[in-house]
């Protein structure tokens, strides 16, 4: 059935695929497991940025669990009419059957009807009277504000993002429904950065972490694993929808003590009340210390791999020793317990090579990695080479622009290919050739200085960039 | 650290063939309770050398695991109990993992296993 399908206005790209996942994991596509995608369309005259979408959900049920375990959808709803006036809008809903309308407009229930906008605020006084036109729907049921048995919507948009000549994003409709689900957006006060107590510089957002949950396809009883935990913020996400969670990193100050006995990664998931980590860890996911034979244990591995803008990654080894001037340092006998070895810098290449080699070997078929990979932004190429996996089909890239110069992308890809003795051999070999070539690779992945560095003026006539900038990019937001 | 951890870890040192299982050198014990989750425990079922588990457990001063299991044995609540206790509720909190071939020590405080390799080892 089609349903209409409301986003909040923001993270644009992130929309459709987390309500693709979440139909997935709530059993959309039992039916038909060779076809995993939903069939969409839009409003009329409508752009693909706007917030009003038509989905097709296999039911009412389905459509319940993804709107309220999702953290985009403000609102699903079936759809009782729609139109560009309210004339039209009268005319749809009054030819829309009475078999579907009636059982929600009984004399024993009760219901609330909001008035909402997008673009545009409609006044305390047109809302009421808004409502009042709706009296040719046969309400017999009481107002209930608080907790009312159905909640039915005035959606009304005015033309909007017109400016600067563009084409608008949404043209002025009005649709009437009834609620099915909505986002539960108190989640986000509750996890927001802000009042968790341990933080670090690069601690992932409550709301892109619950959504890279979401794209992971998390729930109770699965196992999750990120290789740069950190301070646990994407875990703590995972275990609130239930999952049991492991983390690991090179820094052990981070995962060992933190600030203190009170502010650590284990005082992150106290505070919530939720589940401790099955185990954390310190290890270098260059050379991961799993025993050999092990495999396919994890059910989704999600992180934010450290791709050298805000913070580095290291890995075993020294810088010198990697450049071949000095021989590996002999540890002292009576030194070695304590003995803190230096490390190299993790070039981006070699960072995602290690991690999708990881992935494809622990991860159970069907298991999902969700990372995110950064992409220099250039207007005229739109081609972008996401990596690549014999053991992975990629179903979902959503952009999220940072600056000017960069952006990163939410990568989810599914694992559909066993992990054979090839894959295996090569990535062995590919694994000493980033030994072998360490400094080239350092240079060839430094995003750092390509996002950083000072824009070179010589090269641009100065007319040209701005002009760039006036374009629409709804991904902004 | 719990049983499970210790279950997946190895000794990665360069040129070490056997690495697994990692030797416990016990220095604190403590016990954190945890709800059981049969489905959980069915699922790590299949994936863990069950041998190594008994042996570490009694390590860490608990006995009380059957020395063979097999799947059938996870309808037994019984089992299930003292599997999750073995599994996940036995922390160690500081000691040692020790590589069955080399002797290095990779120590563990905390509860964290400190798995990071010196210069010489990688």
């Amino acid at each position: 059935m089609w349903y209409l399908c409301v986003f909040y206005h923001r993270l644009l790209d992130y929309r459709k695929p987390e309500v693709e996942s979440l139909a997935e994991l709530f059993g959309a596509f039992k039916e038909d497991p060779e076809n995993k995608s939903l069939e969409w369309r839009l409003p009329e005259n409508h752009h693909p940025d706007s917030p009003f979408h038509f989905v097709n959900l296999p039911s009412e049920e389905i459509a319940r669990n993804v709107a309220n375990r999702s953290i985009l959808v403000k609102g699903i709803y079936e759809l009782w009419g729609e139109g560009g006036s309210f004339e039209e809008l009268e005319e749809a809903i009054r030819s829309y059957p009475d078999e579907r309308k009636l059982p929600y407009l009984t004399p024993e229930s009760t219901f609330r009807i909001t008035v909402d906008s997008f673009g545009k605020v409609i006044s305390f006084e047109k809302q009421k009277e808004r409502i009042q036109q709706l009296s040719y729907i046969p309400f017999q049921g009481r107002v209930n504000l608080r907790e009312p048995d159905h909640k039915f919507w005035l959606m009304e948009t005015d033309n909007y993002e017109s400016n600067n000549g563009l084409p608008p994003i949404v043209q002025r409709r009005i649709f009437f429904g009834r609620e099915i689900g909505a986002a539960d957006r108190k989640l986000l006060p509750t996890y927001q950065l802000k009042s968790r107590t341990y933080l670090g510089p690069t601690a992932m957002d409550a709301e892109m972490a619950f959504l890279m949950a979401n794209q992971a396809q998390v729930k109770p009883g699965k196992l999750v694993y990120d290789p740069f935990v950190g301070t646990g913020s994407i875990l703590v996400a995972a275990a609130h929808f239930g999952a049991m969670t492991m983390g690991a990193d090179i820094d052990i100050r981070v995962v060992r003590d933190g600030r203190g006995p009170d502010c650590n990664v284990w005082s992150n998931f106290k505070q919530y009340g939720l589940p401790m980590p099955i185990s954390l860890l310190r290890a270098d996911n260059n050379l991961p210390p799993w025993r050999p034979g092990l495999k396919e244990i994890f059910d989704a591995i999600i992180c934010d791999p450290p791709y050298g803008v805000r913070a580095g990654g290291r890995k075993s080894g020294g810088r010198k020793l990697l450049k071949g001037v000095v021989g590996p340092y002999a540890v002292p006998d009576d030194k070695r317990t304590d003995h803190i070895p230096s490390t190299a810098p993790y070039s981006l290449v070699e960072c995602v090579h290690d991690l999708l080699d990881l992935a494809a070997k622990m991860l159970v078929t069907g298991g999902r990695l969700v990372y995110f990979y950064p992409v220099l932004r250039d207007e005229e190429s739109t081609d972008i080479n996401f990596p690549e996996h014999p053991c992975f089909k990629l179903v979902a890239t959503c952009e999220q622009i940072l600056s000017f110069r960069y952006s990163r992308v939410l990568l989810t890809m599914v694992k559909i290919a066993p992990y054979t003795e090839e894959i295996a051999e090569a990535a062995r070999i590919k694994h000493l050739e980033f030994r072998v070539n360490h400094l080239k690779w350092l240079e060839d992945g430094n995003l750092r200085s390509a996002v950083f560095s000072p824009i070179d003026t010589h090269s641009n006539d100065s007319g040209d960039t701005k002009s760039s900038k006036l374009k629409y990019r709804g991904k902004y937001v | 650290m719990r049983l499970l951890t210790h279950n997946m870890l190895a000794s990665n040192i360069k040129g070490v063939a056997n690495g697994f299982p990692l030797k416990i050198e016990v220095g604190q014990v403590v016990e954190k309770h945890v709800d059981l989750n049969p489905e959980f425990l069915k699922n790590m079922f299949a994936k863990l050398d069950y041998k190594v588990l008994v042996e570490a457990s009694k390590t860490m001063g608990y006995a009380d695991l059957p020395e063979q299991a097999e799947p059938s044995m996870l309808e037994s609540e019984d089992f299930l109990r003292k599997l999750n206790h073995a599994l996940l509720e036995l922390h160690l909190e500081e000691g040692a993992l020790v590589c069955p071939e080399t002797g290095r020590k990779f120590p563990v405080n905390k509860g964290i296993p400190n798995m990071l390799l010196h210069e010489d080892e990688v």
